[in-house]
């Protein structure tokens, strides 16, 4: 049998398949929301660098005691606390009556955290001591007491830089602002990414999901989908007809392709137009990795199918390769944030090589040559990959 | 099963003047799933152009054997050969033969008629003019032509089979395979399937391979059957042979119906020396089991003398039940209702019923 009857064999089941789907309306509307929800989800829940926490209610109390009758330095750093304030908004600013009554606003939930100025404060400056604030923060939620204190430490270097800057001023008036930053702080730090524009949580997910589903859909779809076929009892139809076995594979793979590229075109667009993602790289070179992919899982799908006897055993192994993928792949969390072990499992998962190069292309505007890794991994996966399973599936058909 | 190639000789003459040969050919066929034997070493032959029946319980093995046959499963030890092509080493060639009717539907519910009959055609390389034309006659011939552009989905219990049978003529198959066609259908469907099976056996000379678990549907439909238990063939014959197995040319059993049937009557039947057995079926019929020549004469006589009146006598034919219970000394749990849906949504739970989705 040639290779052109095996492919319109192939083409013929993909066509079937697709026009399954396509009349199955809620499955359609279903397979464009579900990356959606997994965009928003995860998207709007994980905190991203460019925008940090905006109106964090905060109480303040001041508690200064002063020194001979003056609160100047309270009085001047609530001023510079809430000018800078308006500025960034970080802060929801409230009073608060006492150093308890932050605590018990705490604990009531009404405040994730509260500035206390101590009684000594002014008298500190005054007698040539730093000044102590304390910051309260609420331990049952480390997260976000970890975002205020890096909010209010900012906050306090700014304002600390100012108050170092006018003292060297008023030590040697022939520094102007400039130069007495100069010597306040000597090192200043610029930011300055590969590519143009602020860095944002989207840009890290979007290519991370974008891989998983289209590899997801042919690691898990085709296993579900020919154990589907099979419990129906319409698989024999395809089987007693005097086609190639590989055709049914090759076909169901197709369907399960073209499924997975516009789930995946689905979260581009939703990307781009909805989350502000900026595609730096081809957007071809985009298509070609996730079919790269796609080739790359496929033999695992195919290793599944054969081996899962119903659509039951099918989900729950999907499931079961799902899960460790999506977190230790550094689809949602970067892997150089886990433990040097789990980073060992993630380097063996061909979907962070996958994940990685698309965010490479995507975000930063990569080329071939510079993902000659990723794209070595992913091929040599796929070889290895389908010469076992082909024969596996081969097998398993005439069981 | 020597004794079948006489009597099929007297069958197939009578029937048309078809040449003897057979067309499908089965050795020690084998099918073992774990330590289970499904299929324990089965051979027959099937002759080109006539219905050949599998008949026995659920889980007998029949359906694993048409498996076995049409490709689908891969025998453990033992060969088959259809048309001369061998089941294992030419699937290919054995596929563009055969044509099969499973238990369960073959077809995608989200397509209409004319498109799932289309997918499935250019599975076969039939060009399109042709398989057009072939579409349209076998939509017309179950009278589904007005329902070809709707969704199969759509479509009653009897309505999904014709469509399932049409599906496997297709290709115009030499051999077709009917795996309990009338299963859960009712009575007019069932009726409509026979049919329509007998007309393409008779007119287009189809060798049609059937199994059932339904003594009347073998007995209506097939010129040999071949009564299966426990993975084994136990018997294999024309319908009217099997009956002779029991029966002989001998015995007789008649049905007696008195219109005031007494307790002195029946007793006197009894004591006939012509009398096997006698059992009452309800206040006025008797089913008899009587031999000898002069039996018919004497139950007759044995009646008038006690003054009793004879509204009407029958001579019964055993049926294949009794065949079934000579031969394996059990019954056969005859109802279609067993092997329904039930098992097929069960199926995941349970381990025997694997054997069958393969």
């Amino acid at each position: 049998m040639g290779v052109k009857t095996l492919l319109s064999h192939s083409l013929r089941i993909a066509w079937k398949d697709l026009v399954e789907l396509f009349r199955n309306r809620l499955g359609l509307v279903l397979l464009i929301l579900m990356p959606l929800f997994m965009m928003v989800m995860v998207g709007f829940i994980y905190p991203s660098s460019g925008t940090t926490a905006t109106n964090l209610p905060v109480a303040i109390v001041n508690e200064d005691a002063g020194f001979n009758n003056s609160t100047i330095a309270s009085q001047a750093f609530i001023m510079t606390l809430q000018q800078i304030n308006s500025h960034s908004s970080m802060m929801a600013l409230s009073n608060a009556s006492s150093a308890a009554d932050i605590k018990s606003m705490v604990q009531k939930g009404d405040i994730e955290g509260g500035i206390i100025i101590p009684s000594n404060f002014t008298a500190s400056f005054a007698t040539g001591q730093q000044g102590t604030l304390i910051i309260v923060t609420d331990q049952s939620n480390p997260q976000v007491s970890a975002v205020i204190q890096g909010t209010l430490s900012a906050v306090f270097t700014q304002m600390g830089t100012a108050l170092a800057q006018m003292n060297v001023q008023n030590l040697n008036p022939a520094l102007n602002s400039t130069t007495s930053l100069a010597v306040v702080q000597p090192y200043k730090i610029t930011m300055q990414g590969v590519v143009a524009g602020t860095p944002s949580y989207f840009d890290f997910i979007a290519p991370g999901i974008m891989a998983m589903t289209v590899m997801m859909s042919v690691m898990t779809g085709l296993p579900v989908a020919i154990s589907q076929e099979k419990e129906v009892g319409t698989l024999d139809g395809m089987m007693v007809a005097p086609i190639n076995r590989l055709s049914i594979i090759l076909g169901k793979t197709l369907a399960q392709t073209a499924r997975g590229l516009l789930q995946g075109v689905v979260i581009l667009i939703l990307a781009a137009g909805l989350f502000g993602v900026v595609i730096n790289g081809s957007i071809l070179l985009v298509f070609a990795l996730l079919l790269l992919g796609v080739f790359s899982f496929v033999g695992l799908g195919i290793v599944i199918t054969s081996f899962a006897k119903d659509q039951e055993t099918a989900q729950m192994a999907m499931m079961t390769l799902m899960f460790p993928m999506m977190f230790l792949s550094g689809v949602f969390f970067p892997i150089q944030q886990m433990p040097w072990y789990m980073q060992d499992i993630s380097k063996v998962l061909p979907l962070t090589y996958a994940s990685q190069a698309l965010r490479k292309v995507m975000v930063l505007g990569a080329g071939i040559p510079d993902i000659t890794t990723e794209l070595a991994v992913l091929i040599g996966f796929g070889i290895v990959m389908t010469a076992i399973a082909v024969p596996v599936f081969k097998r398993m058909m005439t069981r | 099963m020597t004794k079948a190639g006489v009597s099929l000789e007297e069958k197939s003459q009578t029937k048309t003047n078809q040449p003897n040969e057979s067309i499908i050919s089965v050795q020690n066929l084998t099918k073992i799933f774990n330590d289970f034997a499904a299929v324990d070493g089965i051979s027959f032959d099937v002759r080109k152009g006539e219905i050949f029946g599998l008949l026995g319980p659920n889980g007998a093995g029949k359906s694993t054997t048409l498996r076995m046959l049409s490709t689908l499963a891969r025998p453990t030890k033992g060969t088959a050969t259809i048309g001369g092509y061998d089941i294992v080493k030419n699937d290919t060639d054995v596929r563009k033969l055969i044509g099969i009717v499973s238990e369960k539907m073959i077809m995608y519910n989200r397509l209409t008629a004319k498109e799932d009959l289309i997918f499935f055609g250019k599975l076969f390389n039939i060009p399109k003019d042709i398989l057009d034309k072939r579409i349209d006659e076998l939509l017309e011939l179950v009278k589904l032509t007005q329902w070809k552009n709707s969704q199969v989905g759509t479509f009653s219990t009897g309505m999904r089979q014709r469509m399932n049978v049409i599906r496997a003529l297709l290709n115009m198959p030499q051999v077709l395979f009917l795996d309990e066609p009338t299963l859960g259908l009712d009575p007019q469907s069932s009726v409509e399937i026979r049919e329509f099976i007998k007309k393409l056996n008779r007119e287009n000379g189809t060798t049609i391979i059937i199994t059932t678990h339904m003594m009347v549907e073998a007995d209506l439909l097939c010129d040999r059957i071949g009564i299966m238990d426990h993975a084994k063939i136990v018997a294999l014959d024309t319908s009217t042979n099997l009956k002779k197995m029991i029966s002989g040319a001998d015995t007789t059993i008649l049905d007696l119906e008195i219109g005031n049937l007494t307790p002195p009557i029946i007793e006197a039947i009894r004591t006939c020396k012509c009398t096997d057995a006698v059992t009452q079926e309800n206040s006025t019929h008797l089913r008899i089991i009587v031999h000898g020549e002069e039996a018919f004469d004497s139950v007759i006589d044995t009646v008038r003398e006690k003054d009793g009146k004879i509204n009407s006598i029958q001579s019964l034919q055993p049926t294949l039940e009794d065949v079934f219970l000579h031969i394996t000394g059990h019954q056969v749990r005859d109802s279609a209702d067993q092997k329904i849906p039930n098992e097929m949504r069960h199926r995941r739970f349970g381990a025997p019923a694997q054997g069958r989705t393969r």
